[in-house]
């Protein structure tokens, strides 16, 4: 989880991650925000999130996007 | 049949008076049969198009939930007796014939789309190298029909196939519900380009009578029509001359013209989505809204979040993402980061399918290449600002103006500029006199024609001005009081006398004010032709 949200606040270090819950809905993260989100994450977790799990479900909160990474990395 | 006709107005209310007054299980087919109506209206061959859209979609989202059941049967059966390895080989394996499934009806179907729509403009290329080639050949053009709405109506239907293989909606079982999804006759020829998973409750569910809910749809018909015909069609004839003889108005007037083009397109396109969600909502259906005040954006990519938003979020979730995020453009990352540094790396999937996002937006619009140098500067445009990103914040660490009016209305005329400048695209007839006009508005320096009464030449009277201004004040005016939720739902809560003034006084002022008049003929709406 640590090393998500230090993706995250490389990206808007004034945000509080931990806490935020509606960062696609209330437009912290914008399109080029998740699409550097998930090169990140392919990077440092090895976990590659296709088109179709970019909803506001999975990246309104830093928890939820954690769960979709442990859901894939088991998948694999 | 245009929305601003007579013969609309009485297909409407016929249509109006059979959806309420008949059983209210059979509203969804009356809409169907009233949209294929109208469709057959525009052109009984566009219908054979749209059919084909319709039937091989519809079947091959059928065909997608069956092999999807199929495997969930045969999971279930050798639950037991499959290692975790088979089993998940054997859902690639189904996720595979479900990939092409979905991949043959996107080619069909956009194929239909490039076919009736670029034809013509790769055969006027070829053209050109040939003749640079000096051949001395050339091929014919083809007559191709361009079914009315086409772009819309693919597009709409090829979000719900993506939709139904991501298995975020299930697909439609009924073929003539899923028709009807399609065919909407409101939404059909100009947006908004809607989701199934979003429209569908509200367009298939029975709609009892609700005195409030038509009376809130007629009254956004009628502002959609005061627009319309008050403010664009008559903008129209003044923006008509001084793009179709760009020999003539050179210099300030190209400032003028793409004002006047910026407030026309404005008018005549958000009119027309007005007019849309109206009818949409006297019929109980609730639509997607295509618009949130973009010409109060601090900058374009805010701009393009609030212009046209269903076709930017269609291109966002079907373009943008899967190319962003698909395994070659990681490893394309990956090699960028490894070989030209961390800074490039990351950039490298942005800037990529952004460029792609925008060279389709630009030829989704039109085939040629002024809409394509179009969408390519808006990306250049949000490249740049988006590279400017730390530059902007260290500038706001030591002014803090951020929040101020002024700074505010500083960006709302630089989005107001810089789309209107890019628009220049849109107005002239080929790319190298786009620039050459834009280059005029420095060089030229007539910058008198504000005083001298040379505005009056260009087919608008003063008389004509002055209604345009009016329209313009209460544009802005209705968009600022947007800002606190719905105009409509606040003139509700009028006295009677109030709401009555102002509804019956916008009802004046567009059957005084529109532009009509003798063997006046409607224009189109401008986004029809895409």
């Amino acid at each position: 989880m640590e090393e998500l949200l230090n993706i995250l606040k490389d990206l808007h270090p004034d945000v509080d991650f931990e806490k935020e819950e509606r960062l696609v809905d209330d437009k912290i993260l914008d399109s080029f925000d998740i699409i550097s989100v998930i090169s990140e994450i392919a990077e440092q977790f090895d976990v590659v999130i296709s088109a179709e799990y970019i909803l506001p479900e999975y990246f309104n909160s830093a928890k939820a996007l954690y769960a979709l990474i442990e859901r894939l990395e088991d998948e694999d | 049949m245009l929305f601003t006709s007579y013969q609309f107005l009485e297909f409407l209310l016929l249509l109006f008076l059979l959806y309420y007054l008949l059983p209210a299980g059979w509203q969804w087919k009356i809409l169907l049969g009233a949209s294929f109506l109208f469709y057959f209206y525009a052109g009984p061959v566009y219908c054979v198009y749209i059919a084909v859209t319709i039937v091989t979609t519809w079947f091959t989202g059928r065909r997608i939930e069956a092999v999807r059941a199929k495997r969930d049967n045969w999971l279930q059966e050798h639950k037991e007796t499959i290692s975790k390895e088979e089993k998940k080989s054997y859902k690639a394996a189904v996720k595979h014939k479900t990939w092409i499934l979905t991949l043959c009806c996107l080619l069909l179907n956009l194929g239909i789309l490039a076919v009736v729509k670029y034809t013509n403009f790769v055969i006027s290329n070829l053209n050109g190298l040939l003749e640079a080639m000096g051949s001395g050949k050339s091929l014919d053009f083809l007559n191709m029909i361009v079914p009315l709405g086409i772009s819309f109506y693919t597009f709409q239907s090829m979000g719900y196939i993506i939709d139904v293989y991501r298995g975020t909606v299930e697909a439609e079982k009924n073929p003539f519900r899923f028709a009807l999804f399609v065919s909407f006759f409101p939404q059909l020829i100009q947006g908004p380009i809607s989701r199934f998973g979003d429209l569908k409750k509200s367009l298939f569910a029975a709609h009892p009578f609700d005195g409030r809910t038509v009376c809130l749809g007629l009254q956004r018909i009628l502002w959609g029509f005061f627009k319309k015909l008050v403010i664009a069609d008559r903008i129209l004839t003044g923006v008509n001359t001084l793009i179709h003889n760009p020999e003539i108005y050179d210099g300030a007037w190209v400032l003028v013209g793409m004002l006047f083009y910026a407030l026309e397109l404005y008018a005549d396109f958000t009119g027309g989505i007005d007019i849309t969600i109206g009818i949409a909502q006297t019929l109980g259906i609730q639509v997607t809204e295509n618009f949130n005040r973009p010409y109060f954006s601090k900058n374009i990519k805010e701009y393009w979040n609030r212009w046209h938003i269903t076709m930017g979020s269609w291109f966002t979730d079907y373009i943008f993402y899967p190319i962003s995020v698909c395994k070659p453009m990681l490893k394309l990352s990956k090699f960028s980061r490894n070989h030209f540094g961390e800074i490039i790396g990351k950039r490298v999937p942005v800037y990529l399918s952004s460029f792609v996002v925008w060279f389709a937006t630009g030829i989704w619009h039109g085939a040629s290449w002024n809409f394509i140098v179009w969408g390519l500067g808006n990306w250049l445009v949000i490249m740049v600002s988006q590279e400017f990103d730390p530059l902007y914040k260290r500038f706001h660490d030591r002014f803090p103006v951020r929040g101020k009016f002024g700074f505010r209305l500083f960006q709302v005329v630089r989005t107001v500029l810089l789309m209107s400048c890019l628009r220049l695209f849109d107005c002239y007839r080929d790319v190298p006199l786009t620039f050459r006009m834009f280059g005029s508005m420095f060089r030229r320096g007539n910058w008198n024609i504000f005083l001298n009464g040379e505005l009056l030449g260009i087919g608008l009277s003063a008389a004509d001005f002055l209604v345009l201004l009016a329209g313009l004040v209460l544009l802005v005016t209705v968009s600022l009081l947007q800002r606190k939720g719905s105009v409509r739902e606040r003139i509700a809560g009028l006295p009677f006398w109030g709401r009555f003034a102002l509804w019956y006084g916008l009802f004046l002022a567009v059957l005084l004010l529109g532009a009509y008049g003798v063997g006046y003929d409607s224009s189109q709406f401008i986004y029809n032709q895409f």
